[in-house]
C-alpha cells in the first residue's frame, strides 16, 4: 500500500509540469465568445471626444448621482476618477501638445470576471442584452467583483454605514422606457455612440480604414438614429480596443493615443474567467468529487475510530 | 503516562489585562466602522479592496489555525495515531482562529446584513470561488466546534448548563462524520483561497499569479498546519513548563522539509513555465518579496532537512518559525504586495486597521490561555506518577 516517498514527490512534481504544459495549449486556442442575441453596447472615439463632458453630467441625472468634490472646492462636481459617486468619467492625457480624452465606464464583458466573482450573483450578465447589471439586495458587500474586474470598474461606497457597489449598468433603466443611454444620447460629436455590438464593431471597422486628413460622415448618439456628423478623419491607432481583449466587451475604444497611455490595460486575449472555470470544473466536477472524497474519508476515520 | 487535563493556574494576569485594553480598543474602532462605514477606520480602497483584515486575518490567520487539519490528514489519513496528544491543542486554535476569521469576515463585508445570501440556493453562484469559500469557512467553524465540544463539555460547569446527561456518548457516536468533514472542508476552502486570486488577472504580478494557486495555497496551509502546532507545543510547554511532548516535534518536524521541497520547485518551475522568472529580480516590491519568502522557507527547509537539528527544540522552533512567517508572507504578498491595479492606487493599513487586527489576535490568545487553564487540553504528565 505505500507508495514510496519519492515516487510521491516524483508524481507532483511532475503532475504540476503536465498541468502547466496543458494549460499553455489551452491558451493558445483561445475561442471568441459569442454575443448575446440583442447586444447593446457603446463605440466611444476618443478622436472625436472633445472633453465637454457632457455625458459626465448626463450619467449622473439618468443615474441620480451624487455630485462629487475633489480638491477644496465645495460647488463643482469635479471627480477625479471612477467611484461610488461617479460611473462615468472623461479623463485626459496630455504630453507636451499632444494631448487625448478617454471615457472610463463598465465595458460590458462577454465574459465578465465581476459576475463570475459574486458568491451571490448580485452581479448578473442579462442573456439578451449582455448589460451586466446590479442587485443590490442580493449583494453582501465582499467587493471580489472589485479585485476581479480587469478594468477596475466597480466602486464601493466607502464612505456609507450600509454601502453599495457602484457601476455603468448601461442604462439599462432608460432601455426599458424605450430610451438609451444617457452619456450617448447627450453626446454632441458622435465620440460615444451607442448601439447593438454587431452594428458598432462594423462602424469600428470603417473607421479603422478611414484616410487621416479626409472627411467623413461619423453616425451621432444612436447608430440607428440616422443623424450624423462630419468630422474630419484622424490617424487611429490600428486596435479596436474591447474587441479580443479577456474574451472581448460591448463596449468598445478607438483612439490616436496608445491604450495603455490612456489608462486601459494591455490585457491578452483570453479572460482569466476560462482559467477560473479550468480550475474549478476540473477540480469538483460540481458536487461528485466532494461528495465522493467524504465518503472515503469518513470510512477512513470510521476505521481507525476517532482519537482524542 | 499523561492525561489530558487543564492546567489549573490563575487567568486574570497581567499579559491578560493588556490584551483586554486592546480588545477594547479594537471595539471602539468596530463601532466606528459600522455607524460611520469602512472608510472610517481601515486604509482600503477602490484599488486596494481587500486590505489587512483579509490577508491576514483571513487568509493567513486560517493558514495558522490549520494545525487541526493538518494533524488530523497525518493521524487519520497516514494512520499515525501516535500524534494525539498533539490533536486537541492544535484544535482548539484552529477552532478560535476560524472563528475569529469569520468574525473578521463579518465586519469586512460592506452589507453584512445580506451575508445569509450565500446559503440562499437561488443566490448562490456556484462558479465562485468566493461562494465556496464563504459557505465553506461558516461551516468548518461550527464542524470545529463539534469536535472540540468533547472537551468543552467535560467541564462540569458546562454540563450543568446543557442538562444533558449522556452527551459524551451521544457525541461520540456522530464525531466520526465531523472529524472526517474536518479534513474535506479545510482540503477545499484552503485551496480556494488561492483560487480567488486567479480572477485578479494582470492585477497580479506574474511571480504571485498562477493557475496552480489553489495548490499552493493548499501546501502553504498543510506546511503552516505543522508549524503552528510545532510553535504551540514548544511555546506552550516553555511557558506551562510542559516539555513533555517535544519528543514527538522531533518527528513531526520530519514532515516538513517535503513540503517546502515540494512547494519550491513548482513554484519555481510554474513560474519559469510562464516566463517570468526574470521579474524576480527586478527589485519591485513582488520581486523582493518573492525572495524574502523563498529565503525565510529555505531557512526552515535546510535546518529541518538534517535529521540530528530536528531532535534540538530550539532549532526546530526556529525552522518552524521561519516557515510560518514565510509561508504567511507569501499568502499575504498574494493579495497585497503582489497586487498592483495600476493607475496609482496604493495601500497600507491605517492605526485604527492595525488595532482592530490586534484585537482579533489578542482574542484568540487569551481564549486559548482561558481554555487550557480551564478544559482538558494540554497532555500533562500525571499526577501520579
Ligand atoms: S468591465 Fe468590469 S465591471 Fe464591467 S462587466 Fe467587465 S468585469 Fe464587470
Ligand atoms: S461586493 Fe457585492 S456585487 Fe461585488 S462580488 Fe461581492 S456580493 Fe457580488
Ligand atoms: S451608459 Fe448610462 S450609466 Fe453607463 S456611463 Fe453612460 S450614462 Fe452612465
Amino acid at each position: 500500500m505505500s507508495v514510496s516517498r519519492r515516487g510521491f514527490l516524483k508524481s507532483v512534481v511532475g503532475g504540476s509540469v503536465a498541468l502547466g504544459a496543458a494549460s499553455l495549449t489551452k491558451e493558445a486556442k483561445a475561442s471568441k465568445k459569442e454575443l448575446p442575441p440583442d447586444a447593446v453596447g457603446i463605440l466611444y472615439d476618443s478622436n472625436l471626444c472633445i472633453g465637454c463632458q457632457s455625458c459626465m453630467v448626463a450619467c449622473k441625472r439618468a443615474n441620480n448621482m451624487p455630485v462629487e468634490h475633489t480638491g477644496d472646492q465645495k460647488t463643482w462636481d469635479n471627480p477625479i476618477d471612477l467611484s461610488g459617486k461617479t460611473l462615468n468619467i472623461i479623463k485626459m492625457y496630455k504630453k507636451g501638445d499632444k494631448f487625448a480624452f478617454i471615457k472610463r465606464q463598465c465595458m460590458h464583458c462577454l465574459e465578465p470576471a465581476c459576475a463570475a466573482a459574486c458568491p451571490v450573483t448580485a452581479l448578473h450578465k442579462d442573456e439578451k442584452t449582455g448589460i451586466v447589471t446590479y442587485d443590490p439586495s442580493a449583494c453582501i458587500g465582499c467587493r471580489y467583483c472589485e479585485v476581479a474586474c480587469p478594468y477596475d470598474i466597480p466602486k464601493f461606497e466607502w464612505d456609507s454605514p450600509f454601502p453599495q457597489i457602484r457601476k455603468c449598468q448601461l442604462c439599462n433603466h432608460l432601455l426599458e422606457k424605450g430610451e438609451y443611454a444617457a452619456c450617448c444620447a447627450v453626446c454632441p460629436t458622435g465620440a460615444s455612440l451607442f448601439g447593438p455590438v454587431e452594428k458598432l464593431r462594423k462602424e469600428a471597422q470603417r473607421r479603422m480604414l478611414m484616410k487621416p486628413g479626409e472627411y467623413y460622415e461619423f453616425p451621432v448618439n444612436h447608430i440607428e438614429s440616422g443623424k450624423t456628423r462630419v468630422h474630419k478623419a484622424k490617424p487611429y491607432i490600428n486596435h479596436i480596443y474591447g474587441l479580443d481583449e479577456l474574451g472581448g466587451s460591448q463596449c468598445m475604444i478607438l483612439a490616436g493615443v496608445e491604450f495603455d497611455k490612456l489608462g486601459l490595460p494591455d490585457v491578452r486575449r483570453q479572460s482569466y474567467v476560462s482559467d477560473l472555470e479550468g480550475v474549478s470544473k476540473g477540480l469538483y466536477k460540481y458536487v461528485v468529487y466532494p461528495v465522493a472524497a467524504l465518503g472515503g474519508l469518513v470510512y477512513l476515520v470510521k476505521k481507525r475510530g476517532v482519537h482524542d | 503516562m499523561s492525561e489530558a487535563r487543564p492546567l489549573s493556574s490563575r487567568v486574570i494576569t497581567v499579559p491578560f489585562i493588556l490584551g483586554v485594553i486592546v480588545i477594547l480598543l479594537a471595539g471602539i474602532f468596530l463601532l466606528k466602522r459600522f455607524i460611520y462605514g469602512l472608510g472610517s477606520v481601515s486604509g482600503m480602497n477602490d484599488g486596494y479592496p481587500w486590505g489587512l483584515w483579509i490577508a491576514y486575518d483571513v487568509n493567513v490567520g486560517t493558514a495558522f489555525a490549520c494545525g487541526g487539519y493538518a494533524m488530523a490528514i497525518l493521524i487519520y489519513i497516514f494512520n499515525k495515531g501516535e500524534y494525539t496528544p498533539l490533536l486537541k491543542p492544535a484544535i482548539l486554535t484552529s477552532m478560535l482562529g476560524y472563528t475569529l476569521a469569520a468574525v473578521s469576515i463579518f465586519f469586512d463585508i460592506g452589507r453584512y446584513w445580506n451575508m445569509f445570501n450565500i446559503f440562499m440556493p437561488w443566490h448562490m453562484n456556484f462558479h465562485s470561488p468566493m461562494l465556496e469559500v464563504a459557505v465553506c469557512i461558516a461551516s468548518y467553524v461550527v464542524v470545529l466546534w463539534i469536535e472540540f465540544s468533547p472537551v468543552l463539555v467535560k467541564n462540569p460547569g458546562v454540563r450543568r448548563m446543557l442538562k444533558v446527561e449522556d452527551i459524551e456518548e451521544k457525541l461520540n457516536k456522530v464525531l466520526f462524520i465531523f472529524v472526517a468533514l474536518g479534513m474535506l472542508l479545510p482540503t477545499m476552502h484552503q485551496s480556494s483561497l488561492g483560487t480567488l486570486m486567479i480572477l485578479a488577472g494582470h492585477k497580479l504580478s506574474p511571480l504571485y499569479w498562477s493557475k496552480l494557486l489553489p495548490l499552493f495555497f493548499l501546501i502553504c496551509a498543510i506546511m503552516m498546519g505543522y508549524c503552528i502546532v510545532i510553535f504551540e507545543t514548544s511555546v506552550s510547554g516553555v511557558a506551562f513548563k510542559n516539555t513533555h511532548e517535544f519528543k514527538l516535534l522531533t518527528k513531526l518536524s520530519g514532515v516538513i522539509p517535503w513540503l517546502i521541497g515540494i512547494f519550491l520547485i513548482m513554484r519555481i518551475q510554474d513560474i519559469n513555465a510562464r516566463g517570468a522568472l526574470s521579474q524576480i529580480f527586478k527589485g519591485d516590491l513582488p520581486g523582493n518579496m518573492f525572495l524574502i519568502e523563498t529565503f525565510l522557507l529555505l531557512i526552515g527547509l535546510i535546518i529541518l532537512w538534517k535529521p540530528e537539528n530536528r531532535t534540538n527544540v530550539k532549532k526546530v522552533f526556529i525552522a518552524a518559525f521561519c516557515v510560518l512567517l514565510g509561508a504567511g508572507l507569501y499568502r499575504f504578498d498574494t493579495y497585497i504586495c503582489g497586487f498592483n491595479p495600476g493607475n496609482g492606487w496604493h495601500y497600507f493599513p491605517t492605526a485604527p486597521e492595525l488595532i482592530i487586527t490586534f484585537g482579533v489576535i489578542s482574542v484568540e490568545i487569551l481564549g486559548y490561555l482561558y481554555v487550557v487553564k480551564r478544559f482538558p487540553v494540554l497532555a500533562l504528565p500525571s499526577k501520579n506518577k
